[in-house]
């Protein structure tokens, strides 16, 4: 390590700085993701690390778990519905004032019924006479509530919300528009690369050209095609097979040209001694070419798939939105619309949709990042 | 669908391409034993099967659509009748195109330069801190996020209360904090175009930073230690030699942002929808292809224009193109 000169220390300073401001969105939405719902709705995710105090209001039970004993009736139960860890310090009886009594203290209902709360939830209501009101009476505490963290989100997002079906639908997405394009454009890299033939270098203009044509200049013929399509054979144009090959368009261009600049790196020596001792191009691509280009298909694949992962447009004009179809980014605007203010639903679904990308992010982070300067440096 | 036939599915449409390739070469052998041995013939079928099925779809998918958009935007709404500028006057007139168009400019100045700017500005940071690569790795992590995913992460950050309640998005908590009122960030119009981009920055100074980084390697140690050595100071270096070395790589990092930036679409959509004068070409473009049955001549219009966006930095890459495969 350097000494430390105050160039050091300032650009360490720096550095964190923007490693806090660029962590900290993510890390508020993994930590909301893991808090109960009711308490996300009322308070920051950052408050979540200390013991809060929250002011909530509970009902006690009706008449029918009163029991007798001695000349008094009594109604014994808890406030919390489960064992939440939280601590009462004051509770109050009406809402003009909600912290009125200590609690273990007794407080006096118009009534002339009398309840105490204790620290724990426990409590004792005592009536002279029979409780007549099948409903409880409201009792306001002050409580200090502990860290608490919870997978209920997760569990309520994949099942109840139907994110679990959208990430495998994403899933038969995406490996098939990853796979196939690898597939068509190795052979056309290798075509570009090693066959002669007319039209070559037009061929590969063409490519370059493609690259930054924008997706929205090809959408509306490309649908018209598929709605033609699938009116001619009477079967929905909006298919997983459709949206294969939409994705497998789209990023023709890219996966081709990353692998021809892959492929021309090759030692031109090798192919052609192979091709003089009479092997097929066939032949040389699948015994020697492919072999050395698994580094190069790994980038690539990686680029790709995160791509048609994460892709909201194709998946909106080519697939339906129907439950056995929608994809987790369009279920997730979807969500964002309906669910607007739910943000346990909206913060956890948004964490499932990341994990695959994050998980191929860290431990592939080698080949996407050759990917990615493979792609712009050369280009 | 179960996860088996979801599986199956996939399979089937795996498969169907490799056994294509397989088959029709393997065809081609069988009939090359065969039949005489022409070998310009066999050579041309195999071209043939090696560049058609991509040809095909880069036809369908890319070569056919841009024309025939270019078509359509002539065209009225069902694609029919020939209406000449119709649509073109349309749009000039139309207020959403115009604040679509200048929210694109504010885009393309804004973003690319602050992801460029911080995307260096760190990468020069990472690279001499013992801890950098981690660094880099935490600044990058949002590449790998879907825009709609960040657009859920910071429509959280930016989430309003009113004054009275605990605010439990992080930016009004903050100003709150320090004593300011808190506000609903994306209504306001002209600064939610900024936290908008804000989302944009965030994800591509990851990479920026990756590129630079990999750049900076590339700079002689030589030469920065002789300027040391000289005593330059790590700013007159900055400048002196690392900004003229990276010049080219700078300028492609900002092609590759400025492109993509022109097609801003998920988080405009997911974010506003345009709303509160955030609108942009990308989301007026899928709102006219959608809204009230579809308009495809309007549409095409919008589409037409991002395309003039990208044609400079279409041009600049065949020129470069040319210059390379001269060498």
């Amino acid at each position: 390590m350097k000494k430390l000169t105050f160039t050091s220390v300032f650009s360490q300073l720096l550095l964190l700085l923007f490693v806090i401001a660029w962590i900290v969105p993510t890390f508020g939405l993994f930590i909301s993701s893991l808090r109960d719902k009711d308490v996300l709705a009322i308070s920051g995710w950052w408050t979540s690390f200390t013991t809060t105090e929250v002011n909530e209001i509970y009902r006690t039970k009706g008449k029918e778990d009163q029991i007798k004993e001695g000349d008094y009736y009594f109604i014994k139960s808890n406030l919390f519905d489960e064992n939440q860890g939280k601590e009462i310090y004051r509770f109050g009886i009406t809402s003009k004032n909600i912290d009125e009594y200590e609690v273990g203290e007794t407080a006096l209902f118009k009534d002339e019924t009398e309840i105490t709360v204790f620290e724990n939830g426990d409590y004792v209501w005592k009536s002279k006479e029979e409780f007549k009101k099948k409903k409880g009476k409201r009792i306001f505490v002050s409580a200090k509530s502990p860290p608490s963290f919870t997978l209920d989100n997760y569990k309520e997002v994949l099942l109840k919300e139907g994110l679990g079906q959208a990430f495998l639908n994403t899933f038969a997405v995406a490996l098939p528009a990853t796979l196939i394009p690898l597939i068509i454009c190795s052979y056309f890299a290798y075509a570009l690369t090693w066959m002669k033939f007319y039209g070559r270098d037009l061929l590969l203009a063409t490519i370059i050209a493609s690259l930054v044509v924008p997706l929205q200049m090809c959408l509306i013929p490309v649908l018209t095609i598929y709605n033609d399509f699938g009116a001619l054979f009477g079967v929905s144009a909006k298919s997983y097979p459709g949206i294969w090959m939409a994705h497998t368009g789209f990023g023709l261009a890219s996966t081709t040209f990353l692998l021809w600049n892959f492929l021309k790196t090759l030692p031109s020596e090798m192919i052609e001694a192979a091709r003089v001792d009479g092997a097929t191009h066939y032949d040389t691509f699948i015994k020697i070419v492919v072999p050395l280009s698994i580094p190069s298909f790994a980038s690539i694949f990686i680029l790709q798939f995160l791509w048609v992962w994460n892709d909201l447009l194709v998946g909106l004009v080519f697939l339906d939105k129907h439950p056995s179809e929608i994809i987790l980014t369009a279920k997730l605007k979807e969500l964002l619309g309906s669910r607007g203010e739910n943000w346990e639903i909206l913060t956890t679904g948004a964490f499932v949709s990341m994990t695959v990308p994050l998980f191929i992010f860290f431990s592939l982070q080698r080949y996407f990042i050759r990917g990615l300067v493979a792609g712009s440096v050369k280009g | 669908m179960s996860i088996f036939s979801l599986a199956i599915t996939v399979l089937v449409g795996v498969l169907f391409f490799v056994l294509f390739f397989h088959l029709s070469n393997f065809l081609l052998d069988y009939f090359r034993v065969k039949a005489s041995k022409n070998f310009a013939f066999e050579n041309s079928i195999r071209v043939i099967i090696f560049i058609a099925p991509a040809f095909i779809v880069l036809f369908i998918f890319i070569i056919y659509p841009v024309f025939e958009t270019i078509r359509l935007s002539f065209y009225d709404k069902v694609g029919e009748n020939f209406v000449g500028l119709f649509n073109y006057t349309w749009a000039i007139n139309d207020p959403d195109f115009r604040r679509s168009i200048i929210n694109n400019l504010g885009w393309l100045i804004v973003v690319p330069t602050l992801s460029t700017f911080f995307g260096l500005v760190i990468a020069n940071l990472a690279d001499r801190i013992w801890w950098g690569s981690i660094a880099k790795s935490i600044i990058f992590m949002p590449m790998a996020i879907s825009f709609v995913g960040a657009g859920v992460i910071w429509k959280f950050m930016y989430d309003y209360r009113g004054p009275g309640d605990q605010q439990i998005g992080l930016l009004n908590a903050i100003a709150v904090a320090l004593g300011f009122e808190p506000q609903a960030w994306l209504t306001i119009p002209l600064w939610n175009n900024l936290f908008l981009m804000a989302i944009m920055i965030w994800i591509q100074t990851g990479l920026a930073l990756v590129i630079f980084s990999a750049a900076l390697r590339s700079i002689p140690n030589e030469t920065l230690d002789a300027a040391r050595i000289d005593g330059a100071s790590e700013l007159k270096i900055f400048w002196s030699i690392i900004i003229p070395y990276l010049e080219q790589t700078i300028l492609v990092i900002w092609t590759i942002i400025t492109i993509l930036v022109l097609k801003v679409f998920d988080i405009i959509y997911a974010m506003t929808n345009g709303q509160w004068q955030t609108e942009v070409l990308a989301n007026l473009m899928y709102d006219w292809m959608f809204r009230g049955g579809g308009d495809s001549g309007r549409g095409s219009v919008l589409a037409f224009c991002i395309l003039i966006g990208v044609i400079p930095i279409l041009a600049w890459n065949l020129y470069r193109h040319k210059q390379e495969q001269k060498v």
